[in-house]
């Protein structure tokens, strides 16, 4: 799960990380405010979307006076933002956060992710902070330092002082740099963060340092035990059909094709949109409903996918294993009945319960194309999809 | 032969007493697999399909001297049972259980380095031995008993690969599902080690993903030390790129995970790979025509 950056900047806080003086805004009147609460300018304006690349989409504006800030907030709010993360359509800007701006003097990059095949937390650090840091890792992956940390030590001062080291910092920031790291650490895990990044971590005129920009995002199957920060999610920066999904405990992800795909286990989805695209096909949507689906889940699985307008055709591949075929048979049949099905529909069940599942589908009276395996319900779906746009 | 389990597995069900655990042991139980115990905290006494079901893993084990483990167990509870099982001095451990936080396997994979005990998964289908031994949650009747290795990362795909063996009239060795999750117990190169050792085994089939740098480091491993022929199939070539986690994910990933880079490397170290997911099948049978190996690998 993602937050804004206002949000993590309130958590960062809260754990003894320093973060610039700032105020979040959902109008152009409260911004105006926040910037009189603050101060002295000058001050940032900054749009809060979930993604990256904010600054170069024009979400991001200098602002020297409280009247600047008026000006440069209702520019923002309400502008559709594009970078690379949110794809073409963009993202409405609803809300801000006016910060004080920093005077910074260096910038430098840290941040703490999960390396799944080290199966360590990673601290990873680097003296060319900003915007271009995945570059340096491409082209000068020396000037990036990583640190496996020992889950049951937790994050050394040692290591932190050895990244100090090495990223030049003189002793007074030294001594900020491990007080910082760890008050870090200890979000991350207090927290089951999957990423905590701070990019760039500045050093001001003073010679302090602060979090100028941040990024935590949180691994899903550990929100069961954070109420708090599952009171931070933002249902509008999700799709739509995405948050319904949730609803289900469906994994779904919004694609921009034609061929709505309904498959159980996250493999065999990725292997149906491989096989649909082999075929000619765009599938519109990643849809895994999981190992142990019932018809309910199923049948809500199966609405999402009927009431996409760019669905044009539909391709469920199941190989019961847990799953038995008979259920995705009654859930699909009973979605059908009260949802009009105007799509070709092709249905390729294998595995357990598979000819009760084929015995349901049959004499449901729906117009069902079967498909003996997944070539052939790819090759099926991708030509009657064809067929109907004629 | 056969790797990890056989006819000899002594297996004890954590969770057996539950929905999931109690389906799936009747399921195992049906397809032969030894098991001589389940595991329920507050249950201890009572019996479960005919199997004596105790509070602990440590009573299961010293009652009736198991050497593997399968979890049912719910999310926020399964860590703890891993150690559990581990502490137990229980030397195989498969977890079926899917959603386990990231920073809990973190902990057991840490803690499991100073232990004889073999991990498999988590969000994993387990592995089955055909005709001997089934541990986890796959369909047994599409597995014939023979001579082909499976190892894969995903669940269903497994069962994809494995059935598209029997239709193509290829016997199996031994199927592993690894499980999808970044941090898990056993990975591909272990499993391949494994198949290398097992005489038993002839060629083996290894489905991965995009994501990670498991794949890579398996055809690092099959260029330098496996004999045997080897197919693979890797999945989400057109998935879009990812949800970007930030630039941390990348600049760990250092340009791996993905499709075309795992392809690459398996190329190159002399895998046949299939380009669609319903070649599984014919890729092996074009790598042990290859190697002069067909007819031993066929189901008899």
């Amino acid at each position: 799960m993602k937050i804004h950056e206002y949000q993590a900047a309130a958590l960062l806080k809260q754990y003894g990380v320093p973060v610039p003086s700032g105020i979040p805004a959902f109008s152009v009147e409260e911004a105006v405010r926040a910037a009189e609460t603050l101060g002295d300018g000058p001050f940032v304006v900054k749009a809060q979307v979930h993604s990256g690349g904010r600054g170069k989409a024009g979400g991001v504006k200098f602002a020297t006076t409280v009247e600047e800030v008026r000006e440069k907030a209702g520019a923002i709010l309400g502008m559709t933002l594009v970078t690379k993360q949110t794809g073409p359509e963009g993202r409405v800007v609803k809300r801000l956060l006016v910060n004080r701006a920093v005077d910074i003097r260096r910038e430098y990059y840290l941040s703490l992710t999960v390396d799944g095949a080290a199966g360590r937390v990673m601290m990873i650090a680097s003296g060319e902070g900003g915007t271009e840091i995945e570059q340096t890792a491409v082209d000068a992956p020396e000037k990036i330092l990583t640190v496996p940390i020992d889950p049951t030590l937790g994050l050394m001062p040692y290591q932190s002082r050895d990244v100090a080291a090495r990223l030049g910092l003189n002793p007074a920031e030294t001594k900020q740099f491990i007080r910082l790291a760890a008050a870090l650490y200890r979000l991350f895990i207090e927290k089951d963060c999957s990423l905590a990044e701070i990019n760039p971590l500045a050093v001001d005129a003073s010679g302090n340092l602060v979090a100028a920009d941040a990024k935590i995002n949180f691994d899903d199957s550990a929100l069961f035990r954070h109420p708090d920060i599952l009171e931070l999610r933002d249902l509008n920066e999700e799709a739509p059909r995405e948050v319904e999904a949730s609803k289900y405990d469906l994994n779904y992800i919004q694609l921009d094709g034609n061929i709505g795909c309904m498959v159980n286990g996250a493999g065999l989805a990725m292997a149906t949109m491989d096989i649909v695209q082999a075929f000619g096909g765009t599938p519109s949507n990643f849809l895994d409903v999981g190992g142990g689906a019932t018809a309910e889940k199923v049948a809500g699985a199966f609405s999402i996918l009927l009431t996409d307008p760019k669905v044009e055709g539909i391709f469920i591949n199941i190989f019961g294993g847990i799953m038995k075929c008979d259920v995705i048979a009654a859930g699909v049949v009973e979605a059908a009945r009260k949802l009009s099905v105007n799509v070709p529909l092709v249905v390729r069940l294998e595995g357990t319960n598979a000819e009760a599942g084929k015995r349901i589908l049959s004499e449901s009276g729906l117009a069902i194309t079967p498909a003996d395996d997944m070539a052939d319900g790819a090759r099926k779906i991708c030509e009657l999809t064809k067929e109907a746009r004629r | 032969m056969s790797i990890f389990v056989n006819k000899d597995t002594k297996v004890i069900v954590q969770g057996m007493t539950g929905a999931q655990g109690t389906f799936h042991a009747g399921q195992m139980l049906a397809y032969g697999t030894n098991i001589v115990a389940g595991v329920t905290p507050g249950k201890g006494g009572a019996e479960c399909l005919g199997v004596p079901v105790f509070d602990t893993v440590k009573q299961a084990a010293e009652a009736t001297s198991a050497n593997a483990s399968i979890l049912y167990v719910p999310p926020a509870f399964a860590a703890e049972s891993i150690l559990e099982a581990a502490d137990a001095g229980i030397e195989l451990i498969v977890c079926i259980t899917e959603g386990i936080p990231v920073l809990d396997m973190v902990r057991v994979k840490q803690h499991l380095k100073n232990l004889p005990a073999r991990l498999i998964g988590p969000n994993c289908p387990g592995l089955i031995t055909p005709d001997e031994c089934k541990l986890g949650i796959m369909p047994g009747y599409i597995c014939r008993k023979g001579r082909v290795g499976v190892v894969s990362r995903s669940g269903t795909l497994t069962y994809e690969a494995v059935n598209q063996l029997t239709v193509a009239n290829i016997s199996q060795s031994t199927a592993v599902g690894i499980g999808g999750d970044p941090v898990k117990g056993t990975g591909f190169v272990e499993v391949l080690e494994a198949f290398e050792a097992d005489p038993e085994t002839l060629a083996v089939v290894m489905i991965g993903e995009i994501g990670g740098s498991g794949e890579e480091e398996a055809a690092e491993w099959i260029r330098e030390h496996m004999r045997k022929p080897v197919a693979a199939f890797i999945g989400g070539r057109t998935a879009p790129p990812g949800r970007r986690m930030g630039h941390a994910g990348a600049i760990i990933s250092g340009g791996k995970g993905t499709a075309e880079g795992k392809v690459k490397a398996l190329r190159e170290a002399g895998v046949t790979v299939a380009d669609t997911p319903d070649r599984i099948g014919e890729a092996l049978v074009e790598a042990v025509r290859k190697a002069g190996i067909y007819q031993e690998v066929l189901i008899p």
